[in-house]
């Protein structure tokens, strides 16, 4: 019953990667594809961590913890640039 | 289950790639090539390879994105472009 | 305590799949941008909780709020750099919205006030 449960909310998720995709390749301008990018790794280290848990491994945690660290810093640099530059 | 994800996630990754060549703007090229890194790392994760997906995730996605947008940054001035 | 981690983990996914539809159907950059940054913040957060306490035994419970702590405090930052970059690049409001705040500040580029 719970596996059913997180399995459900794991492709739910899913679809909300789907859904951000379609507005990264919609969007009219390049400030929208950042915020559809930003949306994606937050629902992207949700999904890295649904793995962990079904397959079972707490090393999988730490490529969570990785991607957001570095990801903060891409959406920074992507903001930068948009302002005035780096 | 876990091949559910990985034909869906392939299939996003596949789009996202005609949509960074066919793209007239350099910088949605550049997110795009990032979403193919972070959906890389997620398809990396499921075929059991934790290391790669953390090499993935921190070169693929991180220093290659700000290594990009320094060297557009280099070629022309800094603007917003659709 | 399966069950209960579980009914959480579904309502953080419904709050991930609202935040993207946000981010799909908004009519602009800065409503897109609070739909999608509130909405999968505590999607996320309830999401991780779920987990961690539906899969207690595993000992991974400090990781998680060590997540939890980061998406918390580098969410909001990335949001508010990107609203302010686009806002600075020239991006229009939408004909619904009412009142402009940072323009009316008149602040040059980079300028802090």
């Amino acid at each position: 019953m719970a596996d059913l449960i997180y399995n459900i909310a794991a492709i739910i998720a899913l679809a909300g990667i789907v859904l951000s995709f379609v507005r990264l390749i919609l969007g009219p301008t390049a400030a929208d594809r950042a915020v559809a990018l930003d949306g994606m790794t937050i629902i992207a280290i949700s999904l890295i961590v649904f793995i962990a848990y079904y397959s079972n491994r707490v090393i999988y945690l730490d490529v969570a913890i990785v991607y957001g660290l570095i990801s903060f810093i891409g959406i920074i640099a992507i903001a930068r640039y948009l302002e005035r530059g780096i | 289950m876990i091949s559910i994800i990985i034909i869906i996630l392939g299939i996003i990754m596949i789009a996202a790639a005609f949509y960074a060549i066919h793209s007239k703007s350099l910088l949605s090229a550049i997110i795009s090539a990032g979403v193919i890194s972070l959906l890389a790392s997620v398809v990396y994760l499921l075929l059991a390879a934790p290391d790669v997906a953390m090499t993935e995730a921190a070169i693929g996605s991180g220093l290659t994105t700000i290594i990009f947008i320094f060297t557009l940054r280099k070629i022309k001035k800094g603007g917003l472009d659709d | 305590m399966e069950l209960l981690g579980a009914i959480v983990t579904l309502i953080g996914s419904l709050f991930l799949f609202l935040g993207a539809v946000g981010i799909f159907r908004m009519p602009d950059v800065y409503n897109r941008m609070q739909a999608g940054t509130k909405a999968t913040t505590l999607g996320s957060i309830l999401f991780l909780i779920g987990i961690g306490v539906g899969h207690y035994e595993c000992g991974c419970l400090g990781k998680l709020i060590l997540l939890i702590m980061f998406i918390i405090f580098t969410n909001p930052i990335s949001s508010n750099a990107l609203a302010r970059a686009a806002h600075f690049a020239g991006v229009k409001l939408t004909k619904l919205s009412v009142k402009d705040d940072l323009a009316e500040d008149g602040l040059e580029k980079g300028e802090e006030k």
